[in-house]
């Protein structure tokens, strides 16, 4: 199910050295035309359909088509995702529609943190941050 | 009008890249779970001064296995036995993996599960009625003694569409964001000039822009992930895109490390997961959230008859176990399709139905039953749209509604990893505990040489898919193995404070070797009129083409439903022997496609060793996952070892080897 950049829409991020789908997509498809000023996907068979793309760009230009291998043609499956939360549009090839919500992170972006100012206490037993007392096996054979 | 000939890319690569040299510390090679962990431990242990920098092939917010998400945790411990955990992995891998590295593993990866919940992870909860809360709902959090949602014993719903941004982002803190660097393919590691079997440091190079990066480093750990695109796919158009695994794990981790020396172990393991059929979404919540069951062809729920017993006890004492392992339960469902029983379908109509008819039997009106219709549809489309939006788009597209139709599954191409159902990796220390086996002999027998999770190579660690011989890991325990790691390095550039790593080439040599390929492409483009054809050089595309052929024909891949034999394995031997000569005449025009030239190296030297290591083993040790024609069950008598297999980077040389395997949890009662 490959992405695709809707023309219209994409800005190519406004000329900034890279682009937000560049930016982020895993597998290094997305890339920025600089003439045209447009992003594409350039290797749509390596494309895992990941969303990536799609869920980060600020125009909302990137769609996904399904695999033209295997999927008959007139469905999609679109998010549009907020700090906390996303929400999905279905629709089906016989034009029926679903919507589906869900929580997508309990705090603020960024503010996951690393435990500032915790250290590790003995460099030389198998505990980590945070553990202590350690369990062996019991059950031996 | 294609001519002139000029690179596909937009960003064209230039036949003298600047090179840039790095020192450090501690270099991470991979930004997937387990380096985050690395990433985020490491800090808590590292004194003051010390360098330590991350290399992501990608960028870190949505790079590895996890980046699109996860719609569950397949390893949290809670209430269980750590040894009822070693017992299931063991039975799930047919007895043939370390216990030590699984029990060790499964003591510290709960801890990693509270940090992703604190971290903002939603992670489902059970309130006083029983039923299922969202992971934003109010509860008490898990290290509170919150309750989470268990599908199977050690699995916990989440709502894991951000998993790895929220993951990524205390890495990101702990490191600092200039020693990440993203967007750097690290595609050799490097052994000290004067020390031997000790790493040095590692190449790589931008994948943006035309810059080579060599790094010096007092110890290193790589985790890049598993294999994928290394068997002909189901789909080989644009589907081949939609591998179950992520498509842009290329078993980096195992060639680089094999190429400097460190021991593999069980690499004829393999993953043949039976997924969803051509979107690949997953089934473990479908078996084990909402009980659906599996049907062929002719309406039979085949999974329990006798004659499956009869068959399961064939394989014993793996397939008495009350979970079946899971290459038996894919070879119960090839001998339907042989049999011309298929297709397979997960009757998804029947246990969402199931659901219903309950709710009317406890007496709910209609009204409350399509409340709890509506809750249970959207945990049943979330389960694909957190981790596999794909086979959501292929039910869009097949106007397939779950609750009115099931959905056919099949056994994918098979997969390279140590993490998931799988066990192929790098041989590394266990723990130094005294309940760990001491062994005699060189490191490839041993099970602990004083820093857990090293490799057989000094200063050389690995986690999550890199690990073998202890799968059933998954995203929290490749967390959990990463801040193992973590702790470990820091432990290891303490002892050995007075080594100073040198390289054996000059950073301009090794620039050079990097980018032969590019020097390639531009010595002998002119050469024809289309740019993709030329006698001179092979593209990356057309070489992973070729390998994909060779092991799916004689490897034992979907062609021959995962049948092979010791005349094919040794055919493919040699296809690979010349595909790896090949390999040393890939041309690339652009960076994009200079990446894919250094993935497919990896690729053909992986599948090498993959190839080696199933022909060495006289057996079949995985029914279901693969089958030798010549010795075609499992058995346990002469093959209940490790198949260890390490390269000399000094002589070329392969060598196979069996090695003891060792049970340390009792072994009866098994299960």
């Amino acid at each position: 199910m490959p992405s695709y950049v809707d023309p219209s829409k994409c800005d190519g991020c406004k000329g900034g050295d890279k682009t937000a789908c560049m930016y982020i997509c895993p597998n290094d498809l997305m890339v920025l035309n600089v003439e045209e000023m447009k992003a594409y996907n350039q290797e749509p068979d390596a494309c895992w359909e990941c969303y990536s793309c799609v869920k980060i760009c600020p125009q909302g230009a990137i769609f996904v088509r399904g695999y033209d291998d295997f999927v008959p043609m007139g469905g999609q499956v679109h998010p549009m995702r907020s700090s906390d939360s996303i929400m999905w549009t279905v629709k089906f090839r016989n034009g029926n529609m679903k919507r589906f919500k869900f929580p997508i992170r309990t705090t603020a972006e960024g503010a996951a943190n690393e435990y500032p100012g915790e250290t590790g206490a003995n460099l030389d037993d198998e505990c980590l941050l945070l553990e202590s007392d350690l369990p062996t096996p019991s059950k031996l054979a | 009008m294609a001519l002139p000939n000029k690179p596909l890319g937009e960003l064209a690569a230039v036949v003298d890249p600047e090179v840039v040299e790095h020192e450090c510390d501690v270099l991470i090679v991979g930004g997937g779970m387990a380096a985050c962990g690395t990433a985020f431990e490491i800090g808590k242990w590292a004194p003051e001064g010390m360098k330590i920098i991350l290399c992501d092939k990608a960028s870190l917010e949505r790079s590895g296995a996890v980046a699109q998400g996860l719609s569950a945790i397949n390893t949290y411990i809670g209430e269980n036995a750590i040894e009822d955990y070693v017992k299931m992995v063991r039975n799930d891998l047919m007895g043939v993996v370390r216990e030590d590295l699984i029990y060790d593993l499964g003591r510290h990866v709960d801890e990693s599960v509270k940090l992703f919940e604190e971290w903002g992870l939603p992670v489902w909860k059970k309130n006083d009625a029983g039923e299922n809360l969202d992971g934003a709902k109010p509860a008490p959090t898990l290290r509170e003694g919150g309750a989470p949602v268990r599908t199977g014993k050690w699995q916990i719903m989440i709502n894991g569409e951000s998993y790895k941004c929220i993951v990524a982002e205390p890495a990101k803190k702990a490191l600092g964001e200039d020693n990440i660097h993203e967007r750097v393919f690290i595609v050799k590691m490097l052994l000290d000039k004067n020390k031997e079997n000790t790493i040095a440091g590692a190449v790589g190079f931008s994948t943006r822009e035309n810059k080579v990066h060599v790094y010096k480093c007092k110890t290193a750990m790589v985790a890049c992930g598993g294999a994928v695109n290394i068997f002909r796919p189901r789909s080989t158009g644009e589907g081949k895109g939609r591998a179950w695994y992520p498509v842009w794990n290329a078993g980096s981790t195992y060639t680089m490390c094999a190429q400097v020396g460190a021991t593999l172990t069980m690499m004829e393991n393999r993953f043949t997961p039976a997924r969803f059929k051509d979107g690949y979404g997953p089934v473990g919540a479908w078996f084990l959230l909402f009980k659906a069951k599996v049907q062929n062809g002719l309406g039979e729920f085949y999974a329990n008859t006798d004659a499956v017993k009869d068959e399961l006890e064939k394989f014993m004492p793996y397939g008495a176990s009350a979970v079946t392992p899971t290459c038996l339960r894919n070879h119960l469902m090839i001998n339907e399709l042989k049999e011309g029983r298929g297709p397979i379908y997960m009757a998804t109509d029947v246990a969402l139905n199931a659901f219903l008819d309950d709710q009317r039997a406890a007496g709910k009106d209609e009204k409350a039953v399509k409340k709890f219709w509506k809750h249970l549809e959207s945990e049943a489309w979330e389960d694909f749209l957190d981790m596999s939006v794909g086979q959501a788009g292929l039910w869009a597209g097949m106007n397939v509604e779950p609750e009115k139709v099931g959905s056919e599954i099949m056994p994918t191409e098979p997969y390279m990893l140590g993490s998931h159902s799988g066990c192929c990796g790098i041989w590394t220390s266990g723990p130094e505990e005294e309940w760990v086996p001491s062994v005699d002999g060189p490191r490839s027998h041993q099970y602990k040489w004083g820093y857990n999770r090293m490799t057989t190579v000094n200063g050389l660690f690995t986690a999550g898919d890199g690990v073998g011989a202890s799968g059933h890991k998954f995203s929290s325990g490749s967390h959990a193995e990463g801040r193992i790691c973590a702790k470990q390095m820091v432990k290891y550039c303490r002892d050995n404070a007075d080594f100073t790593p040198e390289l054996a080439q000059t950073a301009q040599e090794l620039a050079d070797e990097i980018y032969a390929p590019v020097k390639r492409y531009h010595e002998f483009v002119g050469a024809s009129t289309a740019e993709n054809v030329n006698p001179n050089y092979c593209k990356p595309a057309g070489m992973m083409m070729r390998l994909m052929k060779a092991t799916d024909e004689y490897g034992g891949g979907v062609a021959t439903y995962y049948m092979t034999s010791g005349k094919l394995l040794n055919i493919c031997l040699d296809l690979l022997e010349m595909l790896r000569e090949d390999a040393a005449k890939m041309a690339a025009g652009d960076l994009h496609e200079l990446m894919r030239a250094w993935e497919n190296y990896h690729r053909i030297w992986c599948v090498e060793t993959h190839i080696r290591h199933i022909e060495f083993r006289k057996e079949s040790r995985y029914p279901g996952f693969y089958y030798r024609s010549d010795y075609p069950t499992c058995d346990d008598e002469n093959w209940k070892a490790f198949v260890n297999s390490t390269y000399d980077p000094k002589t070329e040389e392969w060598k196979c080897e069996k090695v003891e395997c060792i049970n340390i949890i009792e072994t009866d009662p098994w299960i």
